[in-house]
Parts: structure tokens; C-alpha cells; sequence
């Protein structure tokens, strides 16, 4: 990715912080997709959880309902995958929803 | 409190409700809509529509236990201290989205309050509410962020948390945020059935 090593011609305030995700994710690895991952906690109920997947992602019933398992008894589960783009508009739909969610790059 | 939805052949969803109980959900939606703050415009509506659309949200996660747990982090492990670079990216994901989130929670918790306010309420037999699927929808929302504001408040943490709520005695002064936490869990459980795809 030739645009990273342009940093040297840019003021040191606009280096600190990049303006737009592409940029940021640019830097990171760009290649390695985002993960929205979503935590479990003791407030949610299973049925709220599964509605979520359901109607946010479109996923089938079964598919949500096992999503939301794995959140329960593996303490997190990854629900979606994509561009770091993507992943932000999915972790604050979760944030919407009350699900605590966050989004990391997939190394695995 | 019995307290329990029922679909509404056709679409919605219909709840008894009595003077008490409406009381008590008016009054966490409108405590919950003070937590949240007005919007960037200032809490008359008449700040300037189109600066609001380009202000910025904070960059610093909230103080308050209830509003952290609204707006969390977007990155790092919820369980370890987070590094420099994971701070910065939830800093300025914060900046781009927590206004939003605000004004969707806000959105909903007034859903709630104008619904309860449109009963008439016959004495002691209370009033049975009626939402459209859309107004469920919001108030599916807002009982959740009701729940998560007096679970914060209520130190549930853990599984186990919620276990040794229903052990409290009696006497015991979180005893009525107890009883309305595991009420408005009743309310939600049966809404979401209504809901379900």
C-alpha cells in the first residue's frame, strides 16, 4: 500500500490522527478483514440477543440462535465480518440495540 | 406486577397496565432521558439544524456507570486495560457516533413517555396499551436501555449478579429497583415474542 509512506510530507497534527477509516485501516493491515464481535453480559435476554441477529443481520433463526449461545457460554462471539467500515456501522447498530459489541482485525 | 405483552392479531402488540405501573415507567423513561442529555442543539430545539449535523460527539468515554455501559468502547478487550492505539480508535469512534446513539435512545425513551401520556386511565382498573409494530419497536429498545441503566446501577456484573437479586430480603433498599428490574424483564420478554421474525 504506496499511500502509507507518504507521511513524512504531512504536518505532524494531521499524523496523530487519521480523518477517515480507510486511512486508518490502510495503515493497519489492509488485506486482514474486521470482526464485530459481541460480548455477553447478564442484562440481555437470549430472545432480545437472537431478535438482534435476526433483524439487524437478516440471519436465520437457527443461525441467531446459535450466535447467541456462543455468546452466552463462550463469554463473546463473532457476528460479522468485513471492511473496518463496515464493522463500525455494525458495532454502533449493536450499541444501538444495547449489545455490547466492539470490533478488532481478525489475525487468526 | 404481572405485567406481560400480547400480540394484536394484525400487527402490535397490547399490555395491561395499571396507575402505578404506568407511573413507575414513566418516570424511569423520563430519568433515563435526563441521563442522556439533549442533543447538541440544547434541550428547546432550537439550536441550529444543520451545525448539529456536523458537530462532533466527546471523544472521552461517559462518567456515569449506566451511560458507560450505553456507549461502550468500540474497541479493545472489554476484560484488559486498553492500549494507546485501541483508545484512540474508540475515541474517535465515539466522535463520529455517540450523538446518533444518543438521539436513537432519546427518540425511543419519548416513544415510551408520549405512549403512557395518550392513556386514559379509568381509576383503578388502569388502561390497556396499544402499540403499532413500529412503536414496539421502540419501546423494545428503550426496556432494554431501562434494564441496562438499573442493572448498572445495580452492580449486576456477573451472572451470579442476577441470581442473588432475586435472594434479596425484603427489607433491603434496592429492593423496589429489584422488583422493577425483573418487572420490565417480564414487559421485554414478552414484547420481543410479539416481534419475532
Amino acid at each position: 500500500m504506496g499511500q502509507v509512506s507518504v507521511a513524512p510530507d504531512v504536518s505532524p497534527v494531521e499524523v496523530q490522527r487519521p480523518e477517515s477509516a480507510e486511512e486508518v485501516s490502510a495503515v493497519a493491515e489492509p488485506d486482514v478483514p474486521w470482526v464485530t464481535i459481541v460480548h455477553n453480559d447478564p442484562v440481555n435476554l437470549m430472545s432480545y440477543v437472537t431478535y438482534v441477529f435476526q433483524t439487524y443481520f437478516g440471519y436465520s433463526k437457527d443461525k441467531a440462535h446459535k450466535l447467541m449461545l456462543d455468546v452466552h457460554h463462550k463469554g463473546r462471539a463473532v457476528v460479522s465480518s468485513g471492511t473496518r467500515e463496515e464493522m463500525e456501522r455494525d458495532v454502533q447498530a449493536m450499541h444501538g440495540y444495547g449489545l455490547w459489541a466492539t470490533m478488532s482485525q481478525d489475525r487468526t | 406486577m404481572a405485567g406481560h405483552f400480547e400480540p394484536i392479531p394484525g400487527g402490535g402488540a397490547a399490555v395491561a397496565l395499571d396507575e402505578v405501573e404506568i407511573s413507575i415507567l414513566r418516570s424511569l423513561a423520563v430519568q433515563l432521558l435526563e441521563l442522556i442529555g439533549p442533543g447538541p442543539g440544547g434541550a428547546d430545539g432550537e439550536g441550529d439544524p444543520l451545525a448539529d449535523l456536523f458537530a462532533e460527539g466527546p471523544s472521552e468515554p461517559p462518567t456515569d456507570p449506566v451511560l458507560q455501559r450505553l456507549f461502550p468502547d468500540a474497541y479493545g478487550d472489554p476484560e484488559s486495560v486498553p492500549d494507546d492505539q485501541h483508545k484512540e480508535y474508540s475515541a474517535e469512534f465515539r466522535r463520529f457516533t455517540e450523538n446518533d446513539l444518543r438521539a436513537g435512545k432519546r427518540e425511543n425513551a419519548l416513544a415510551v413517555v408520549r405512549s403512557l401520556d395518550a392513556l386514559t386511565v379509568g381509576g383503578e382498573r388502569g388502561a390497556v396499551l396499544k402499540l403499532s409494530a413500529d412503536e414496539s419497536r421502540q419501546w423494545l429498545g428503550s426496556l432494554n436501555d431501562l434494564r441496562l441503566a438499573l442493572a448498572a446501577r445495580l452492580d449486576v456484573i456477573a451472572e451470579e449478579d442476577t441470581d442473588l437479586l432475586y435472594q434479596l430480603p425484603d427489607t433491603d433498599p434496592r429492593k423496589p429497583m429489584v422488583m422493577a428490574y425483573l418487572w420490565l424483564g417480564g414487559l421485554q420478554e414478552t414484547l420481543v415474542e410479539t416481534l419475532m421474525p
